[in-house]
């Protein structure tokens, strides 16, 4: 049956399921892969998009209870300028990388609540997401890096905030 | 070194479109390996890189071995940039399709890459530059010898001020005499500008913009999806399925029961259903109206329970297998003086669980097949392929994918074999994915283990015997033998080399094996044996510590100083007691070893020669009364050699082993009538930031020895570490794992 869709600042009606996972709906019909497989139950956040501005695992959301703007990591920004990629990139946070897209949509909906997070929201905000590399610490690191980018950089907050 | 020139290392150089010059190095291994540390069986290849210089002065580097995150996309370039002395901002880093008759052996494991590839990769971009001298040369009328490069893509001539860029005697260089590249000069350390410095991940980029380059990512037009069904008992095969409903369901296209190898055979395209559909999501709701019969199988009894009573049993008998044996343990261990300590240790079977679930796409097209895998071993990728389809390797075309962490598990094919299986009976473009269920009750497990340890320390505090019998794993070693209550060979990962420490340190040492007959698939994972040898033994050289009265730092030092016999040729990488004593001495001094802790505190040592590199770790630990461990701080020193050729991935990877070995001590698998019992991450608590030491510090000893890898060394010291830290802080020496199996909790 149909649904209509706001992905990344897009309306989009998908014919589907309706309790078909937001996630494949995304990969496979909107043909958006960043967005990851990587348990199918909710345990390890690599599906992690934002809807509403709040982090949703896109596995464990029926496409018939997607209510509300969905940004996926593809939708954070158009050329890799939001303050959450700077940082990524500026730590090189990534060894396989897979869980990342995951591990940003999480850091974004708790930075957009909460702009200078401690190591402690940090720590509660990003235990839904694994990463099987180990690269955590330098995901606390880029959270507060970004952080500081984001307050030196107030249109780009504005812009971020305003897409979700 | 053979002397006939067709037989000698040689470079192939083409011109390209537009000006540009590719360089194909063709390496003869016997001449390139003249010099490599001894025991490195050279690998087969008769090319190893490609370098395409561009008439814009840009350059593209092949890597040619499986990125599975431990970061050889970088390592190998920039190996080769730096030699060919060029700005690594120009260089353009692509991945190689699985060609071992062009690139050489392309493998990611045993982190073997590094010291296989430093001389090789050295020797590509010094004798690319080289002719590039040549050409340039020519063309500004000087001797070759008065031109330098700065790695600015500039070829200088100073006396006359006047300079060329690569790119403008690209097409020239083609036309110079071709280094021996045994005979190419190399740089001096201190002239390196690449290697040794920080540099960010190649595909950093696209990851954080989430642009599809992962295998799961991979589509081709008029693609069908594919889900397989195994069954929970390894090997057994199909009696019956539903397919005729199966086939009336959504989108499906092809429902079909696959006969696989034989029951015992763990190792060839499982027996199993497979259902193809238009959509992964619609192949995967059909599977879960799929009803199967599976035929009884003789393993459907086996179980973690089992396993252990049988080990306990095994144990108190003589060892199946001598694996080394010096001096006398018995009479050590009547001597008047001597304290015998006795203890049983284990460790259960895991998970590799990559995070990306394992996937792959083939295209059977008549007589061929195109393959596109996330494999970390292609070549035997390859071969499982050809043997499954019955076809010679030269029908398979593969191609490398970026892969979502391998840890060993991709080292194994069998997802491969299943797409290629399924491809060819659909002769579409298909990809199979498989689900986090499917993974990990269907995993290569790490193989668990039982080691019965007695040991004795005389009055003056030195080990004075060692004795352990291993209880490991068999398997026959014709995958498709009957099964046999005292196999032959040992499972895959399940066996020990005799030498591991602190045999040759320990003058009465006796070291055994048996082997228990196994029906589940084993395989290496991230540091394989060394990991749980590290826990075993650093847990138990800590317990002698304590029977002797010893500082658990000073009896380590003390131990390595007195090497009781010499080192075997142990392919040439043996065991060097000065290496590790270093950064022992360096973890010790880095962590305040012997400051004074709060009550419930404490620190821990542990070391572990693995993968040649030597690592020291100490972890400081508070442990509170109701048994919730939280993990301060861990401290890591490593020597794997002269150079560290990425710093800012060096110190990733150390973290990451440093996290894996901890989340190691929270996991098991366990089995019950035949299959996996636990089926997804809510069983199976993989560490996270919660509880992930605050600080992990990697601090290196730079030794005058050629580099070596580092996807492994720095995983198996922390398990001792904290295990001994534990002991110390609490109370509670833990001998088998995981930790939970005692009432410990993460904090």
């Amino acid at each position: 049956m149909p649904f209509t869709l706001n992905v990344n600042g897009k309306t989009t009606t998908v014919d589907v399921p309706a309790d078909m996972p937001l996630l494949w709906v995304i990969r496979d019909v909107l043909n958006l892969k960043g967005t990851k497989f990587g348990c199918g139950v909710g345990q390890c956040g690599a599906c992690t998009v934002n809807i509403n501005g709040r982090a949703q695992r896109s596995c464990q959301t029926p496409v018939s209870a997607a209510k509300g703007p969905i940004t996926t990591i593809e939708g954070l920004s158009a050329d890799g300028n939001h303050p959450l990629q700077q940082a990524w990139m500026e730590i090189d946070v990534p060894q396989c990388g897979y869980c990342q897209a995951g591990q940003i949509m999480s850091a974004n909906a708790l930075l957009s609540q909460n702009p200078k997070p401690t190591d402690d929201q940090i720590t509660s905000a990003m235990t839904g997401n694994i990463c099987r590399c180990g690269t955590y610490l330098r995901i606390r690191q880029a959270i507060h890096k970004a952080a500081a980018l984001a307050a030196n950089r107030p249109t780009q907050t504005a812009r971020a905030g305003a897409a979700e | 070194m053979t002397k006939n020139l067709s037989r000698r290392s040689f470079i192939r150089v083409s011109a390209i479109a537009g000006g540009g010059a590719v360089f194909a190095l063709h390496l003869n291994p016997a001449e390139l390996f003249a010099q490599a540390p001894p025991g490195f069986t050279p690998p087969r290849f008769d090319a190893l890189a490609f370098v395409t210089i561009h008439p814009d002065n840009t350059f593209t580097i092949t890597s040619k071995n499986p990125e599975i995150g431990q970061g050889v996309k970088n390592m190998l370039p920039q190996i080769i940039a730096d030699e060919l002395d060029v700005p690594w901002a120009s260089c353009k880093i692509v991945q190689a399709d699985v060609d071992q008759t062009k690139y050489g052996a392309q493998v990611a494991g045993g982190s073997t890459a590094t010291p296989t590839n430093w001389d090789p990769c050295r020797q590509v971009g010094a004798a690319v530059r080289q002719m590039v001298l040549g050409a340039a040369a020519a063309k500004l009328g000087v001797p070759a010898a008065q031109l330098t490069t700065v790695g600015d893509g500039k070829v200088m001539h100073a006396a006359s001020n006047r300079s060329v860029t690569y790119g403008e005697v690209a097409a020239d260089a083609v036309k110079q005499p071709v280094p021996m590249l045994s005979m190419v000069p190399l740089k001096a350390a201190k002239d390196y500008r690449i290697i040794g410095k920080p540099m960010k991940g190649v595909d950093t980029a696209k990851v954080v913009k989430g642009e599809p380059i992962y295998s799961i990512d991979f589509t081709l037009p008029g693609m069908l999806w594919a889900v397989y069904q195994k069954a929970p008992v390894y090997g057994a095969k199909v009696e019956t399925a539903n397919l005729d409903l199966i086939k009336t369901l959504p989108g499906v296209k092809h429902a079909f029961i696959v006969a696989g190898a034989s029951p015992q055979n763990l190792t060839g395209v499982a027996p199993g259903v497979a259902i193809v559909a238009d959509s992964w999501y619609q192949a995967n709701q059909a599977r879960k109206q799929l009803k199967v019969t599976w035929a009884s199988h003789p393993t459907s009894a086996q179980g973690s329970e089992t396993f252990q009573a049988k080990a306990d049993e095994i144990g108190k008998q003589a060892p199946q297998t001598s694996l080394r044996k010096d001096g006398d343990v018995d009479k050590a261990f009547a001597a008047s003086g001597a304290k015998v300590v006795e203890a049983a240790y284990m460790y259960p079977f895991i998970s590799h669980t990559p995070l990306e679930p394992q996937n792959c796409v083939a295209h059977w097209q008549g007589d061929k097949i195109e393959i596109w895998a996330p494999s970390q071993t292609p070549a035997a990728g390859l071969a499982i392929v050809a043997n499954t389809l019955g076809i010679q390797q030269s029908q398979i075309k593969m191609h490398l994918m970026k892969v979502g962490g391998g840890f060993g598990r991709r080292l194994t094919n069998d997802y491969v074999a299943e797409t290629a299986y399924i491809a060819k009976q659909v002769g579409v473009p298909v990809k199979l994915l498989w689900t986090r269920e499917d993974d990990m009750g269907h995993d290569m497990y790490r193989p668990a283990g039982y080691h019965y340890l007695k040991g004795a320390v005389d009055g003056g505090g030195k080990i004075t015997a060692w004795k352990n019998h291993f209880v490991t794993f068999g398997v026959q070693p014709d995958p498709n033998a009957p099964p046999s209550p005292t196999p032959a060979g040992y499972a895959t990962a399940a066996n020990i080399a005799g030498i591991q420490f602190p045999a040759l340190f320990v003058e009465n040492f006796d070291f055994g094996d048996s082997k228990m007959p196994l029906g589940i698939p084993t395989g290496a994972l991230r540091a394989p044996g060394s990991h749980a040898f590290s826990y075993v033994f650093q847990s138990f050289i800590d317990e002698l510590a304590e029977a002797a009265g010893k500082d658990p730092v000073q009896f380590r030092l003390d131990l390595l100083a007195s090497q009781k016999y010499p080192a075997p040729e142990r392919g040439g990488d043996g065991f060097d007691a000065k290496r590790m004593i270093d950064v022992v001495k360096l973890v010790a001094e880095k962590s305040n070893w012997s400051a004074p802790r709060p009550k419930g505190t404490a620190v821990g040592i542990g070391f572990q020669y693995s993968h040649r590199g030597y690592f020291a770790e100490v972890a400081e630990v508070t442990v509170s009364a109701d048994k919730k461990i939280k993990v301060n701080k861990v401290w890591v020193v490593g020597d794997i050699g002269s150079e560290i050729i990425n710093p800012m991935h060096a110190e990733n990877l150390v973290q990451g082993g440093v996290v894996e070995g901890i989340s190691h001590l929270m996991q098991e698998i366990t089995f019950k009538d035949g299959a996996a019992v636990q089926s997804n991450f809510h069983q199976v608590p993989l560490l996270r930031l919660a509880q992930t030491p605050p600080v992990i510090e990697a601090h290196w000893v730079k030794s005058n020895n050629p580099p070596t890898g580092l996807g492994e060394p720095s995983l198996p010291p922390v398990l001792p570490a904290i295990t001994n830290a534990i002991a110390r802080a609490s109370g509670v020496r833990v001998r088998s794992l995981p930790l939970s199996k005692h009432g410990f909790k993460w904090a």
